[in-house]
């Protein structure tokens, strides 16, 4: 999209006609199937939905659709965003120069997902996953002339299909061991099946799902694809398409098999935690915007799949309300994520149409240019750092009560598992106030830090409607969180163990068998009253005394003329963060000083180059990459051209298949 | 909610706002004699308010909206912090809207604007000031909230007039290897989110080596009265509610009279002086660390907390 936002307002005008009304039907398709998505979580929240069995739609299994109150909450979560989306897209894609069938693919990649919740077989979950998996490989190939958008795509597909063929196994083992298609009937018969087959089971299908919500070490694919899909594209993709990687560990891991044994909790935990750390470490020292929103990301996913394996380890020990308590913290997280993190995406995608950039150490001023924008993103930014007044907060804080109320005495693991999560969950919001404090304060205010910067102006209405949308639910969400309570109060109904006592979130959010409340939106009104009362403080007091306001130039400690070079970067901003945490991100910083030729004490000039790759992708996958492809040129020796050889494998291999299945 | 309770939030705001510049003056006039000066007095910081007040207003240019609205938000979330902290009583109407978590996020929220202030100002003071701050709020964030949680399993609640409650119901409980070790902890958390020596000196005259004064270089007159003034009710808050969690002696409860309360505001004033005086007097014999250095700090601090927790779990009173 960078570089083609300018481009095509050159373009002639014919094709331009038909590229804007292709791009309005794309978003107008996007937005009632959103709609329609909307419509159908809201009634299968109330009453369910299904089981409708669509015999002729696949072959053999045929469609099966059935959604509970999880698939449901699901299906709104999705819904809602695609709606938004949708409508921006209309907007945005107007000038840009993607291609029909990229455009065409987004309200596919919408039906995808819907369907995943309202899946109410295995093969039909599979379906609705895979073609999933294939409209977002389509859509994010907008841009494909470029050879960072090809490599994207190949990391994203070869990831997102190892991811497949696990969830594949795992179902292949649930069905098989359970002589069932329909979701419904297996989750009856779970409990009867072996442990080895459980445990299976649960790591195939975590793996899968893990892989699709961005959790550590699999999450490679994510910082590459999300920055360069088009915008609207990764708002989908982050705030959509990773939730319903949760919505398979909570709908097969925890629904379905009904929990385990205490390690699948343990592998839970530390995959949350260590998602949520390095996603933020990396958000926190990224310096492309949606890189880094792509980061905070899987920091995000890692913080609720954190919260799920609490939940999990609680309910070992019996401790069944504070379960409830780290499931719902879980569940209210990843809607309040899929509304600030696509009004962020939304922002980023603003701020590309306007100046063509996504690199923080180019941007800058676009408080004054673009003041919409700026107001909106502040808000997403709010949300992302998980402060108070932002929507991330309640999520956060009932994650925390969970964690800090189990009793002493329960358990050693507990006693000793509590505390670290508690650090984590700490660190990783004070990492991700940096981040977020970093993106909209280096973008979007001081002085432009590029002549692009310097050009942009504000955003058509068509698109700043959606992003004001969003940024109301996330204000919704952020103050009054009781408009969640209903669904997630017959969501956790329909989860095994179910307590009976639910946390209360209305105007107190209150939790069972803890002392203690708070109330967000009570401290939202207090907050602004208290600082509308300073303000009348400070226009009352002293006022006979002083004299009228005025405007100067920067004092900046008498250091003269300010030139926008000697402002902050995010690089700058980013580098204390980055020599503290130097053994996790292993920057790769280059210092050539080049000396003049009369002397040797004398610096002619400094180059200064520092570039922070991803530590997995460089030290885990490029190993496993080597491997594949020493193991292929191993094989190819065997690929000499002579077909009889090529006859003897094929008969080898047929005697060693019959030999096996006897 | 009582009428006692509603009077008590209402005079601890006032005792806040009010005292707060003295608490910063005391601190002062306490190093100034043990440095063997004789000090300014302790109502130096009131003089100095009064004259920043009376003072023209000076917008730098370009500048938004952030600059100028971000002392009003600071003062107005210390603000709130004060009607919450049970410094004077713990009957406080407000207690059940935030608890200690939500105070410690609300400190950030402060923090937050105050770093987005200097970005928009552009400058490299600004900046250095901005990254510098980010830094220590983010790395002083798990060593707060392990402190906090270690505090909250004595009254199985994380509201902060259960803590203090608890704490009055049973005051040997604070004596245990846990409470010490949490309070060690909570100490040196309070040095580094007031920005006091070692991790930063309020006092600093060089731009190169500041924290907090480098972020509020741009301001003048009236904002920067307002944002002097926050960051000493900052300071009241927290010294206050550390006073109070280790000796909530003399605190109003739900139904104490004018008394009461008015025995509170004195009870707190005493147990405030005392403890920042120590606090100023310890200030004299160390020297700022090295920014590189303070995230070891915190990490200590951070495993102090830790250790509190372990500690309360395992040698703490079994309850059901």
């Amino acid at each position: 999209m960078s570089a083609g936002a300018p481009d095509a307002r050159d373009a002639p005008a014919t094709s331009g006609r038909r590229h804007e009304r292709a791009a309005l039907a794309a978003g107008i398709a996007t937005s009632l199937l959103g709609a329609a998505g909307v419509a159908l979580g809201v009634v299968a929240v109330a009453s369910g939905v299904g089981p409708v069995r669509v015999g002729g739609a696949l072959p053999l299994a045929g469609v099966t659709l059935a959604a509970g109150a999880t698939g449901g909450l699901f299906l709104l979560l999705t819904g809602a965003v695609a709606v938004a989306v949708g409508a921006y897209s209309a907007g945005y894609e107007r000038h840009g120069s993607t291609g029909p069938a990229q455009l065409a693919a987004v309200p596919f990649f919408v039906a995808a997902m819907l369907l995943v919740p309202l899946a109410g077989s295995a093969t039909t979950f599979l379906a609705a996953w895979e073609l999933m998996a294939l409209a977002s490989l389509v859509a994010i190939l907008a841009d494909h002339a470029r050879a960072a958008v090809r490599d994207a795509a190949r990391w994203y597909a070869v990831m997102t299909h190892l991811g497949f063929v696990a969830i594949l196994l795992a179902f292949v083992v649930l069905g098989a061991a359970g002589h069932a298609d329909a979701l419904a009937v297996l989750e009856r018969r779970a409990g009867s099946l072996s442990s080895s087959s459980r445990d299976v089971v649960f790591l195939l299908s975590f793996l899968g799902f893990g892989a699709k919500a961005g959790l550590v070490p699999l999450h490679v694919w994510l910082p590459r694809a999300h920055p360069e899909a088009p915008s609207p594209v990764s708002a989908l993709m982050s705030a959509a398409m990773v939730a319903t990687g949760v919505y398979g560990i909570v709908r097969i891991d925890v629904e379905v098999l009904g929990g385990g044994p205490r390690w699948w909790a343990l592998v839970v935990v530390l995959a949350g935690a260590t998602s949520a750390l390095f996603g933020v470490i990396q958000a926190s020292v990224s310096t492309d915007l949606k890189r880094l929103l792509a980061y905070s990301t899987t920091e995000n996913m890692g913080l609720v799949t954190l919260a799920l394996g609490s939940s999990m380890l609680l309910a070992d020990y019996g401790e069944r309300s504070l379960a409830t308590v780290a499931l719902v913290a879980a569940l209210v997280h990843v809607v309040a994520h899929a509304a600030f993190k696509s009004l962020a995406f939304l922002g980023a995608g603003a701020v590309l149409f306007a100046t063509g950039l996504r690199d923080l150490d180019l941007l800058g001023g676009l408080a004054t240019r673009m003041p919409a924008t700026t107001g909106l993103f502040f808000v997403a930014a709010l949300g992302a750092s998980g402060l108070p007044l932002g929507a991330g907060f309640v999520g956060e804080w009932l994650l925390v009560q969970s964690l800090i109320h189990s009793r002493p005495g329960t358990g050693t693991l507990l006693a000793l598992v509590m505390p670290v999560a508690v650090g984590v969950v700490a660190l990783t919001t004070g990492l991700g106030v940096a981040a977020m404090v970093k993106a909209s304060g280096i973008a979007f205010l001081a002085r432009p830090r590029s002549a692009e910067a310097a050009r942009a102006h504000e955003v058509p209405a068509a698109m700043v409607a959606p992003m004001a949308t969003l940024a109301a639910a996330s204000a919704v969400l952020a103050v009054a969180p009781s408009a969640l309570a209903p669904a997630l109060g017959r969501l956790a109904r329909e989860l095994p163990g179910h307590p009976g006592s639910f946390p209360q979130l209305g105007l107190l959010l209150r939790l069972p068998g803890v002392a203690g409340s708070v109330s967000p939106g009570l401290l939202a009104v207090g907050v602004v009253a208290a600082s509308g009362g300073v303000v009348a403080l400070r226009a009352l007091v002293g006022r006979s005394r002083r004299p009228r306001g005025t405007r100067a130039p920067l004092w900046s400690g008498g250091a003269g003329a300010l030139t926008e070079r000697m402002q902050y970067t995010a690089t700058s901003f980013a580098e204390p963060l980055q020599r503290v945490f130097d053994d996790v991100l292993r920057p790769d910083v280059d210092v050539e000083v080049g000396h003049v030729e009369e002397s040797r004490y004398l610096v002619e000039r400094v180059r200064y180059r520092s570039r922070i790759g991803d530590v997995v992708e460089e030290r885990v996958f490029s190993r496993v990459l080597d491997g594949v492809h020493a193991w292929a040129s191993l094989v190819r020796r065997v690929h000499n051209g002579s077909v009889h050889r090529y006859l003897a494998i094929g008969a080898l291999a047929l005697v060693a298949a019959v030999a096996v299945a006897r | 909610m009582t009428l006692s309770g509603a009077a008590g939030a209402v005079v601890q705001v006032a005792a806040v706002a009010a005292g707060s510049p003295m608490l910063v003056g005391w601190m002062r006039q306490v190093r100034a004699r043990l440095e063997g000066r004789a000090g300014a007095g302790a109502l130096q910081p009131y003089r100095e308010l009064r004259k920043l007040a009376g003072k023209q207003d000076v917008t730098p240019e370009g500048t938004t909206a952030v600059f100028s609205l971000a002392p009003a938000l600071v003062a107005g979330v210390m603000l709130v912090c004060a009607a919450v902290v049970p410094t004077v009583t713990v009957a406080s109407p407000l207690d059940s809207i935030a608890d200690l978590f939500v105070v410690v996020g609300l400190l950030l929220v402060a923090t937050v604007a105050l770093v987005l202030a200097a970005l928009d100002t552009g400058t490299p003071f600004g900046g250095i000031g901005a990254s510098r701050e980010t830094t220590i709020a983010a790395l002083v964030e798990p060593a707060i909230l392990v402190a906090v949680y270690s505090l909250s399993i004595r009254a199985s609640s994380s509201n902060l007039a259960a803590i203090v409650r608890a704490t009055e119901r049973r005051p040997g409980d604070v004596l245990t290897p846990a409470g010490a070790l949490a309070f060690a902890a909570l100490v040196v958390v309070i040095v580094a989110e007031t920005g006091r020596l070692p991790v930063d000196n309020p006092a600093t005259h060089l731009e190169l080596t500041m924290v907090h004064e480098a972020m509020v270089l741009e301001y003048s007159g009236s904002r920067l009265a307002i944002l002097e003034w926050a960051a000493a009710m900052r300071l009241a808050v927290l010294v206050g509610l550390l006073a109070n969690l280790y000796l909530p002696a003399g605190v109003a409860g739900p139904r104490s009279g004018p008394v009461g309360i008015v025995l509170g505001v004195l009870a707190i004033a005493a147990k405030v002086a005392v403890l920042a005086g120590a606090l100023a007097a310890a200030e004299v014999f160390v020297a700022k660390l090295r920014l590189f250095r303070v995230p070891e700090l915190l990490a200590g601090s951070y495993l102090l907390g830790l250790l509190a927790v372990t500690a309360a779990y395992f040698l703490g009173p079994r309850r059901a």
